[in-house]
């Protein structure tokens, strides 16, 4: 039983109704704005947990809550969402990033009202992405959630924020063209019953048959328009620079979720629709995965700047991401939603820690810090926590998210795709694997740079640990990185369940 | 029959009749403020619009009035609408304005009517000739609205560049008609339509199709017709050039319509190809010259240019669901466009200049101002639920539908592109610091007309009540 009658519409509604109601609130009232902003992401928590235990006690499989209504009758759309195990572990995802984000703005002074008016949108637009089970809603959830993103690095921002905001929603929009051509040509091509209507509903979308030739076109349209948005090689420039320049929640939010939002595109769209046109393609999307990871983690390596250093890796995890979802068998499926899962609340707390450090000690420079551990002995620890997930240390999510990726590929048994008679993705993983050892050598000199060696007194003798509500993210996101690490089964599990039907055979 | 006859061009003679008594009660008054001028013109427009409402059920059948001179039809009707709202929203947006510019306010209206005439006759045209009286009423009254700001030697340097091409692209069209004349024996669409069809078309038919066709790129702005856009549009008074990128545009594309699907349809195949061709450069040509414009209403003319590209695909999709698609495109644009030339004007006259430089820190000087002109401009840029997303969606679905997958991906990223410059305005708005600027006057009259345009492009979200209407009018011609 669910709290509350149609519980996907009130998780959309609630984050988009508080930003209406911030709007009514008089500029000054900066406490009331807050609260409000933090309640309604409450709503969305508590909901979206509850939602995961039920789908998980009662045993429910493929897609529950449904709700539908029409939109327009003749072109076939129709406001309908629902969700199964995949999007549920991702909608609790947004809703702890989100919560934790809210508490890491508090200190956000300027334009306070805006700043969380636009984050509370663009949340909505998450959340409407990863339950729409119309492609159409699906596709306009989507552009909520890149939009606002503009204003809130071009006004929040820190460095060269106009360009970074530009050059990240060019690119998003670039990408979401691809998929609109994408998404207009599955609504035409699908082969549907005699005498049912076109519609753009997903459920009957991925139920028809569509020409071979169409899907290796269109899945590649598709692959490219999300693929863009999940930070693939060489259309990530974007990331690094619009991470590095947004205001702290923002980013937590951006790589935490948003690009999370282009792999379960690929997922939910491209494998669950098009799986003969997925086979083309997967060589591609593998060999692509496995330079994402280590390029990622090469050029983070090389970062001064402590923001660079964060966004680099969350390219180079998408990079095991978009591996898990090449290979495409049950398992690696698993994984790669696991590691979705995994690295935004891995990447949402780096970039809140980062954010607090900044904010305390005033630079980003690795260089110019060092034995920061003594003064901010708890954000020291969940760094050292995050680190540790970070590069798949045993006990912590990272791990098991890599382990049930790499597994799962060197399970792929794709006997089109061979090396000299190896088959590919095995080779992919071998790969993959060397390349998380550079991921331990870039989190370690972070970790050593900026948390040991000697602490220059004179500049950060008064810098302090986080306060009040600081520690909300510090200690959720935290903690649950290391459950999940020791207790993974009950996200497995509800991963597993939906997994199945999205296979490419 | 003469009194049916009377009673079916009801909504035309209410239009001259609109026309004259505005400009009576301008000379009847003689001191005073005369904003309510502007009410009144605004509010004989749309109640002359509603009573079109009530010509909707009799015409399911086509009335063809005068040999086939004049065709009654549902599209003509839905087209009628758009230019008088577009009148209406113009007059209400304008009351303030004009009367503080203008001294001849009657005349500004009584003209802002005439057009309209001009315009609903072009759209229910049956014949070259009658469609030529159209197209010459609407634009010389244009000409002398562009002109109207005697104060402003821009204003009467763009009159004057608009009379010599509008001239010009008027003598092609007689020119391109005379070919389809010498071709055809007849300047009456429906027998046009049956000599083609028995005897296919040859090269003076197809020379004829294609001047036809350039005239009207010009009267729409259409690469590579599009030359004059900017400096008229800078030039012009700011309400007036709203109503010329937005009603004046529609008016070029019922025309265009009713002589490609109407007699033309059969020779499609000749000049399918060129109605692509303008439409993709038009939307490349005029987003790239968009990108590097400092002043807002260049930009909107170039934006206007790509604009008429999209509503182009709908045309070139040669199908019921096409001209579906362009009417709704042009419905939508009306209010999206027009609606950012009033907040232009409105910030144009507390700034007295129209450089996007004056819209620095907008957000903070005014903020629901900025809020409405951030809608409407990413309306344009075709962004969902906005009404402008379904204006291009429909317009890509008809050409996927027709096959014309290249287009479509040039729409796309065209609209990806146009999203650059139309973002350059919410960065000036929203991130660039006020520095030092005062809050924008605001004028009760327009922002009145704002509200109106920003809750259609917002209402149309939901856009089924607009696409049946569309749907059943787009029969007209398959």
């Amino acid at each position: 039983m669910t709290l509350v009658a149609h519980p996907l519409t009130v998780i959309l509604l609630s984050p988009l109704a508080a930003a209406l109601v911030i709007m009514a609130v008089p500029r000054r009232n900066l406490l009331a704005v807050r609260l409000i902003a933090a309640a309604a992401t409450s709503i969305c928590l508590l909901l979206s947990g509850q939602l995961c235990l039920v789908y998980l006690r009662e045993g429910l499989r493929g897609l529950q809550f449904a709700d539908r209504a029409a939109w327009v009758v003749d072109p076939g759309i129709s406001y309908f969402v629902a969700a199964d195990g995949v999007s549920l572990s991702l909608v609790l995802l947004t809703a702890l990033v989100i919560f934790c984000g809210v508490f890491a703005s508090w200190t956000v002074v300027y334009r306070t009202k805006e700043f969380y008016c636009l984050l509370l949108l663009l949340v909505t637009g998450v959340f409407g992405v990863f339950v729409s089970q119309d492609l159409f809603f699906f596709f306009l959830f989507y552009e909520l959630a890149v939009l606002p993103m503009y204003l809130l690095i071009g006004i929040w921002g820190t460095g060269p924020k106009e360009y970074s905001a530009m050059k990240l929603t060019l690119y998003l929009l670039a990408g979401s063209a691809f998929m609109l051509v994408g998404i207009l040509g599955m609504y035409f091509a699908a082969a549907l019953p005699a005498g049912a209507p076109r519609t753009f509903d997903l459920t009957v979308l991925s139920q028809a048959e569509y020409s071979r030739g169409f899907q290796v076109v269109a899945f590649l349209l598709l692959y490219i328009g999300f693929g863009i948005l999940a930070g693939i090689w060489p259309l990530h420039t974007w990331s690094p620079d619009g991470h590095a320049s947004a205001p702290t929640a923002v980013s937590m939010l951006h790589a935490g979720v948003l690009m999370k939002l282009g792999a379960y595109g690929v997922l939910r769209v491209g494998l669950g629709c098009l799986p003969e046109g997925a086979h083309a393609w997967l060589w591609l999307m593998g060999a692509i995965a496995v330079v994402n990871i280590a390029y990622g983690a090469y050029v983070a390596m090389g970062q001064r700047d402590l923001k660079y250093v964060i966004a680099y890796s969350s390219v180079s995890h998408m990079g095991v991401v978009m591996l898990g979802l090449a290979a495409s068998n049950e398992v690696a499926l698993n994984g790669a939603v696991l590691q979705m899962f995994s690295h935004g609340i891995m990447t949402g707390l780096f970039f809140a820690l980062v954010g607090l450090v900044y904010e305390k000690s005033h630079t980003r420079d690795i260089e110019a810090m060092g034995g920061l551990a003594r003064q901010m002995p708890g954000i020291a620890v969940a760094f050292t926590i995050g680190g540790l997930a970070s590069f798949g240390l045993p006990g912590t999510s990272g791990f098991v998210a890599e382990l049930l990726v790499f597994l799962g590929a060197f399970r792929a048994h794709w006997q089109s795709y061979t090396i000299g008679g190896v088959p590919l993705f095995p080779i992919l993983a071998v790969g993959a694997v060397v390349a998380i050892v550079v991921t331990a050598t870039y989190v370690l000199r972070v970790l050593q740079r900026v948390f040991h060696g000697p602490l220059d007194e004179a500049r950060y003798g008064e810098v302090g640990d986080a306060r009040t509500t600081e520690w909300v993210t510090l200690v959720v996101l935290g903690s649950l990185l290391v459950v999940i690490g020791v207790y993974p089964s009950p996200l497995t599990d509800l991963i597993g369940r939906s997994v199945g039907s999205l296979v490419v055979p | 029959m003469m009194a049916e006859m009377l009673r079916q061009l009801r909504p035309e003679l209410l239009t001259l009749a609109a026309a004259l008594v505005v400009i009576l009660a301008d000379l009847v008054q003689t001191g005073g403020s005369r904003k309510w001028l502007g009410w009144f013109a605004a509010a004989a427009a749309a109640a002359i619009a509603a009573s079109l409402i009530g010509r909707w059920p009799g015409l399911a059948a086509p009335v063809s009035l005068w040999g086939g001179a004049v065709v009654l039809d549902r599209l003509g009707l839905v087209f009628k609408g758009i230019f008088l709202l577009g009148v209406a929203v113009t007059a209400i947006g304008s009351a303030d304005f004009a009367a503080e510019r203008f001294r001849h306010l009657g005349e500004y209206y009584a003209l802002l009517f005439f057009s309209a005439l001009g315009m609903m006759l072009m759209a229910s045209a049956g014949d070259l000739l009658t469609l030529y009286l159209g197209l010459e009423l609407s634009t010389l009254s244009l000409y002398v609205l562009t002109a109207y700001a005697k104060e402003s030697p821009r204003s009467g340097e763009a009159g004057l560049k608009y009379v010599i091409l509008g001239a010009t692209s008027a003598a092609v069209y007689l020119y391109g008609a005379s070919l389809i004349y010498g071709s055809a024996g007849t300047t009456v669409f429906a027998a046009v339509a049956q000599r083609v069809a028995w005897q296919g078309f040859g090269p003076g038919l197809m020379v004829g199709i294609i001047l036809v066709l350039a005239a009207f790129g010009f009267k729409i702005a259409a690469v590579p017709f599009h030359m004059w856009a900017p400096d008229v549009y800078q030039g012009a008074p700011t309400p007036v050039t709203g109503f010329l990128s937005t009603a004046s545009k529609a008016a070029g594309f019922a025309a265009l319509m009713r002589v490609l699907m109407g007699p033309m349809l059969e020779a499609a195949s000749g000049w399918v190809v060129f109605v692509v061709a303008i439409s993709g450069l038009s939307m490349v040509v005029g987003n790239l010259l968009a990108l590097s414009q400092r002043d807002i209403k260049r930009m909107l003319a170039y934006s206007g240019v790509a604009q008429a590209g999209y509503a182009l695909v709908g045309v070139a999709a040669t199908s019921s669901l096409g001209t579906l698609a362009t009417t709704f495109f042009l419905a939508q644009y009306l209010f999206t466009n027009l609606g950012a030339f009033l907040i232009v004007t409105m910030v144009g006259s507390s700034a007295r200049d129209d450089q996007i430089t004056s819209y620095h820190g907008l957000s903070r000087r005014n903020p629901a101002l900025a809020l409405a002109l951030l809608v409407l401009l990413l309306s344009l840029g075709g962004i969902p639920p906005l009404s402008g997303f379904w204006g291009k969606l429909f317009l890509f679905w008809a050409a996927i539908r027709s096959g014309l997958y290249g287009l479509v991906l040039i729409g796309v990223l065209a609209s990806v592109l146009s999203l650059y410059y139309y973002l350059m305005v919410a960065r000036a708005m929203y991130i660039e610091p006020a520095g030092g600027r005062e809050p924008v006057r605001l004028q009760p009259s327009a922002v009145a007309a704002v509200v109106v345009c920003v809750l259609v492009v917002v209402g149309l979200a939901y856009p089924g009540p607009l696409l049946e209407l569309a749907r059943r009018a787009a029969t007209a011609f398959f």
